[in-house]
């Protein structure tokens, strides 16, 4: 081999071994990598037990209810198998909607439920103009009325296997 | 007739050839900007969840996808210095560097503008936001290191290392969104299309392409620099007609 080569070669499997090291790291620290669990590993115990962590997924569709001080909200975050209530105080983003992505960082108190105290909206990655969202709509609708078994909220948010 | 395309890779002939390409690619990226932002602000149609606030993504998406590029075509030419011992590919590492570091900080805080409206955080701790800014963070390192080396030539080997290193980096970044949960949402440009309206495609692909060129521009103007200075002491730098001035 020449020098060159050797130099070559030495980058190359330096590339590869450094690589492969940040890639164990990477998936020894999975779960701390992870921004928020899913309802369904708080259900399997994954989450950390009696303090904060961070819990994603959709708000359920006609869960949402305002307290009469009008500031505290509950709702309910699922990822269409398992579903967590939610109880926070504060203003909520914008783009918090039923139906839509949310995590939320709080604690499971002693009555079972999630106490938020912060709550962020995750919008998805499909941009159109709101005549081209209401045909969509208008389609899903026309479908779920020629198909009357549900097939369930659509996948269109990314779920922790 | 073959181009004998090592007579380019001499410092001394590069010099005078960047020189002749920066206002070819300089024009292009000024009118490409302009026609860009223009299609993206009066003529793409707003976002039916984010209405007007997603209009960000035209500076944000492109400037994100350039500073994950440059570092690679920089960690490149690190690379070719490294085992060739060229010495236009370690002036042009050198040269990608601080524009790059410019595209990560540039995709890091239209990212927290554009968080905070509709996210409701200027910033988390997720893993597409924390590898962004440890990208960035390898920038300033390679450029802190390469200066903090007197000798030029064992600056490169140093620095080179390190952007080398830091390539791995990359992968990271752009997967991040697929491999873990992250607020940060998925990939909108894939291989199996774009979830996207057309105008609104147009304006960032213009705007992308604006960016790319203006790099080019750049990274050419600063290797003239950066060769000038290198080679101050030698004979044709002497003769030529802006240093004798």
């Amino acid at each position: 081999m020449t020098a060159r080569q050797k130099r070559l070669a030495f980058i190359v499997a330096g590339l590869v071994l450094v690589a492969a090291a940040v890639g164990l790291v990477l998936f020894a620290l999975k779960n701390n990598v992870s921004l928020y669990f899913t309802p369904t590993q708080v259900a399997n115990k994954e989450a950390p037990q009696g303090r904060s962590f961070r819990i994603g997924g959709l708000v359920e569709v006609g869960s949402v209810s305002r307290e009469k001080d009008g500031l505290t909200v509950r709702f309910n975050i699922t990822d269409t198998a398992k579903v967590m209530p939610v109880i926070y105080k504060g203003i909520l983003p914008d783009l918090f909607k039923e139906g839509k992505g949310v995590v939320a960082q709080g604690k499971i108190e002693a009555d079972n439920v999630f106490h938020a105290d912060e709550v962020l909206a995750k919008h998805d990655e499909n941009y159109m103009p709101p005549e081209a969202a209401d045909a969509l709509k208008k389609a899903e609708a026309a479908k779920a009325a020629a198909t009357p078994i549900s097939s369930g909220s659509s996948a269109e948010y990314p779920v922790a296997k | 007739m073959a181009i004998n395309w090592f007579k380019y890779s001499a410092p001394s002939t590069f010099y005078g050839l960047a020189g002749k390409l920066i206002p070819y690619f300089a024009w292009p990226a000024a009118l490409l900007f302009a026609y860009g932002l223009y299609i993206g602000f009066f003529v793409a149609p707003t976002d039916a969840t984010q209405s007007e606030a997603y209009r960000i993504i035209f500076l944000h998406v492109p400037a994100s996808i350039l500073s994950m590029f440059i570092y690679l075509i920089m960690a490149g030419y690190a690379a070719l210095g490294l085992i060739f011992n060229t010495r236009l590919s370690s002036m042009m590492a050198q040269a990608l560097a601080p524009t790059g570091a410019l595209f990560a900080f540039v995709s890091l805080w239209s990212g927290a503008l554009w968080g905070k409206p509709m996210w409701g955080a200027w910033w988390v701790w997720d893993a597409r936001l924390t590898s962004e800014l440890i990208l960035l963070f390898l920038y300033l390192g390679y450029i802190a290191l390469h200066a903090s080396i007197e000798d030029t030539r064992r600056a490169d080997r140093a620095s080179a290392l390190l952007a080398i290193v830091g390539s791995v980096n990359v992968p990271i970044i752009y997967f991040s969104v697929k491999w873990w949960n992250t607020l940060h949402q998925g990939a909108t440009i894939k291989m199996t299309g774009t979830s996207m309206h057309v105008a609104m495609q147009q304006a960032m692909f213009l705007v992308l392409v604006a960016c790319w060129l203006y790099v080019i521009a750049v990274a050419l103007a600063r290797v003239r620099s950066i060769i000038l200075e290198r080679e101050a002491n030698t004979q044709w730098v002497k003769e030529l007609k802006e240093v004798q001035q």
